[in-house]
């Protein structure tokens, strides 16, 4: 599921309901060692004025960027006045603001209930690179620079450029003081650490000897003053201008020479920010989904944070999946979806012949049609694996041709009660299976963090598409930390 | 088909382990393939429940009929003192660079240079010999960088000889990029049945055509069964609850009149997902790109379920 749909509240109090019968009824394995894991209150979080940056942070795919936007309506509503700057937003997120399409300026979003403001904007990292050595720069120089084709390139988007600007306009938003609230979403990294490694990379960057020799012939004068390094150095450059060719060294230099006065002040702010992040006032959310990967991540961040000493807030879970009728395990089911649709295949077998659609309310299983075994593959083919997933033929048969694999429910071919049961007792298997699973994986993030709260978000069938929908997931975001048993 | 499959796909669509399979599948009777990471996350390895990979060509797998599957964690440090020892057996003038910081500098700050070494080590893999005249693979399967930015990745070739206008990184930038614009290299995405996901294919595979980069297949992954459907559900919901109940009791499930309404609901979900898939589905189709479908694994994807995925590839086609 990528995210919430628009609606509402079909699903926040069942799943409540679902997580505490589930969670009573597996005692004997998934329910345990939870209590022990904080629920994750979203609402004190966001109503303390004190709370002036939350950063969402997690792997890519989890619904980072939606959980940011959902945050900052909440907020807002709640009487903040909120920005959220998201990295890169789908289209839909965006519009789902009211905002067709985002771009470097906070811009207001309209529809906000309640005392608050909320803006959003997206990071453009060109654009504020740009800013930047416009802002400090005099107009000859940065000229020079936009123009060099080594800025051009390093400012388009290499691997990291996301990184130092995302923290240079997080600075930039909190210097400006006109919000009380920064909602950020962070870069699809390569990896999530390399946001807050992006002052590092930088610092150790421009700390380096490498730097100096990149200076060096540009500041004494090009080509000549190469002498007055010493062999090792001379023979270095060589072999970068071999490496690289000589005309983009030369681009290299040129543009390190420029920007040499305005290292300083990236330096200084990097820095700054990366303090800021550290300071009582921030707040991170880690976002994770109910998987493998997305908690591995999740956990590797979670440890990451606590060497750098940043504050945690807690984890959010994103996509959670509960079931109103959690005491029927996915094997009980089964072997009832087995058992209805083994005495129908005795009865056909013995030749009845009632008709189809005939709703007898006696508990006896009414046979199909005569002709009816093969359109039915959904709902036939696999008693025998015990597994709700389909097996492989039984997959493509119902994708390759959807019209055949569904006639047994269409309405022109009604299924009789024992079929449509069975096809209940499967779906509600398949779900169970979803559960465990979220489950057992959901158990290991918490013996291996049990301090970190955490907030579930149920999931939804559909994509978010307007602030009724980011509402919704505002809504679940808040209810998610206050059961205690917190079990999927 | 292509020798280079390249697999990318949005976050948690899955395509680690689509990578991982269709190396498996097209390792089957006795080939030979590699299979890359690029982005250093160790997912292979997870994957395959083995150790942090190495930047070494490891097997890590064998494939029906006795075919085996390698794998290499490319990582761009490495690559790039491999490359100053291989062209100018620069061993040690490598490690005074990288005591320079010049190294980090190749591989994290100057653009381009880190993805051009990561490709350009993948290519190299594609074209490598054995003594004996065959290929050393007979494919290479890379795990590529999310769909947002899989065309800049693959791209940056362009733009580095672009930048990089003579000189050795100029001449490697060309030559890497003629393997990637040619028939020898597919781009595969991988999706979800859901709007995001399929909105960003939709995106990615405009890029991709954009940039002349060769579009293989789109991917469907985690595709469920279709149980029932809104008409079949919207029967059970009618007057048939009583009925319903009956036959559960029948089966001997305990509290069975509890259980209709809950059923009921998720039966709900599942036909507005079906029909949400449905939609998913028809924008795809307009693609005009050949489409796979995989079934989604319920135990989650392990070792079993990536040789189940392999088994599926090879049904449609992969391969042969």
């Amino acid at each position: 599921m990528s995210g919430p749909d628009t609606d509402e509240n079909r699903g926040a109090d069942e799943n409540r309901g679902a997580r505490e019968s589930h969670g009573s009824d597996e005692s004997g394995d998934g329910g345990r060692g939870l209590e022990a894991c904080p629920g994750l209150e979203v609402d004190p979080l966001i109503d303390d004025p004190g709370t002036r940056i939350i950063v969402c942070c997690g792997a890519g795919g989890v619904g980072k960027t939606t959980t940011a936007a959902a945050l900052g309506v909440r907020a807002a509503e709640r009487g903040r006045k909120v920005v959220v700057l998201t990295i890169d937003p789908a289209r839909r997120l965006a519009q789902s603001m009211g905002i067709d399409s985002l771009d470097n300026t906070p811009r207001r979003v309209r529809g906000i209930n309640g005392g608050g403001e909320l803006h959003a904007m997206m990071l453009d990292m060109k654009r504020t690179f740009d800013e930047i050595v416009e802002a400090h720069a005099d107009p000859e120089r940065a000229r020079a620079i936009l123009e060099n084709p080594f800025y051009q390139s390093l400012s388009a988007g290499f691997a990291g450029t996301q990184e130092y600007m995302a923290m240079e306009k997080l600075g930039q938003l909190r210097a400006r003081d006109e919000w009380d609230l920064i909602v950020v979403d962070t870069p699809p990294s390569r990896s999530a650490l390399d946001f807050l490694d992006a002052p590092k990379r930088l610092g150790s960057f421009l700390d380096g000897k490498f730097i100096k020799l990149l200076m060096a012939p540009a500041k004494m004068g090009g080509r000549a003053g190469m002498k007055f390094l010493n062999v090792g150095m001379s023979m270095m450059t060589g072999t970068l201008g071999k490496l690289l060719g000589g005309q983009l060294l030369r681009d290299v230099q040129t543009f390190v020479a420029a920007m040499d006065t305005m290292f300083g002040g990236f330096r200084t702010r990097a820095d700054a920010t990366y303090r800021l992040l550290q300071a009582p006032g921030t707040a991170f959310l880690v976002v994770a989904a109910p998987e493998r990967d997305a908690l591995r991540e999740a956990a590797y961040f979670v440890e990451r944070l606590a060497a750098e000493e940043m504050p945690l807030a807690g984890l959010v879970l994103n996509r959670v999946h509960g079931s109103g009728a959690a005491r029927l395990s996915a094997e009980r089911a089964l072997a009832a979806a087995e058992n209805l649709e083994e005495s129908r295949i005795v009865d056909q077998e013995a030749g009845k012949t009632a008709g189809r659609g005939s709703w007898a309310p006696s508990p006896e299983p009414e046979p199909p049609a005569t002709d009816s075994a093969q359109p039915q593959p959904a709902l036939t083919d696999s008693p025998q694996s015990g597994r709700t997933e389909a097996s492989p033929t039984q997959v493509s048969a119902d994708l390759s041709a959807p019209s055949s694999a569904r006639s047994s429910v269409e309405p022109a071919a009604e299924p009789t009660v024992e079929e449509l049961t069975a096809g209940l007792l499967r779906l509600h298997a398949e779900r169970m299976q979803v559960l465990v699973r979220e489950q057992r994986t959901r158990d290991r993030f918490t013996a291996l963090h049990p301090e970190v709260a955490v907030a579930e978000v149920a999931a939804l069938p559909g994509d978010v598409h307007d602030l009724a929908g980011l509402r919704a997931i505002g809504d679940r975001l808040a209810t998610g930390g206050s059961s205690p048993a917190g079990a999927a | 088909m292509s020798r280079l499959q390249v697999v990318s796909g949005k976050g948690g669509t899955g395509k680690t382990t689509v990578a991982a399979a269709l190396a498996l599948a097209l390792a089957t009777e006795g080939k030979r393939t590699l299979l890359v990471e690029v982005e250093g996350r160790q997912g292979i390895a997870q994957l395959f429940e083995t150790e942090a990979l190495p930047y070494e060509e490891r097997k890590i797998a064998v494939a029906p009929g006795g075919g085996e599957v390698y794998a290499l964690a490319i990582d761009a440090e490495r690559a790039l003192l491999d490359y100053l020892q291989m062209f100018y057996k620069l061993g040690g003038a490598g490690r005074a660079l990288k005591k320079l910081g010049a190294i980090d500098f190749a591989t994290t700050i100057a653009p381009g240079v880190r993805d051009v070494l990561l490709t350009g080590k993948a290519c190299e893999a594609v074209r490598r010999r054995e003594k004996q005249g065959g290929y050393t693979y007979d494919y290479v399967v890379m795990d590529a960088p999310p769909t947002g930015r899989i065309t800049r990745f693959l791209n940056v070739n362009d733009e580095v000889a672009g930048l990089a206008r003579i000189g050795p990184i100029h001449n490697q930038a060309q030559a890497v990029m003629r393997v990637l614009k040619s028939p020898e290299t597919a781009v595969h995405l991988v999706t979800l049945l859901e709007e995001m996901p399929v909105q960003e294919t939709a995106d990615g595979i405009a890029e991709l055509q954009e940039a002349e980069l060769p579009v293989g297949q789109v991917i469907v992954n985690m595709v469920r069964p279709h149980l029932l459907d809104e008409a079949a559900v919207g029967a059970a919901d009618g007057d048939h609850r009583d009925d319903i109940a009956k036959a559960l009791a029948a089966t001997g499930v305990p509290g069975a009149t509890e259980l209709v309404s809950p059923l009921l609901e998720q039966a709900a979900e599942h036909a507005q997902r079906v029909e949400l898939e449905r939609e998913q589905r028809g924008v795809l189709e307009k693609l005009k790109v050949p489409t796979y479908e995989l079934p989604y694994l319920g135990e989650g994807a392990d070792i079993a379920g990536l040789y189940r995925l392999a088994k599926e590839l090879r049904k449609l086609g992969v391969g042969a």
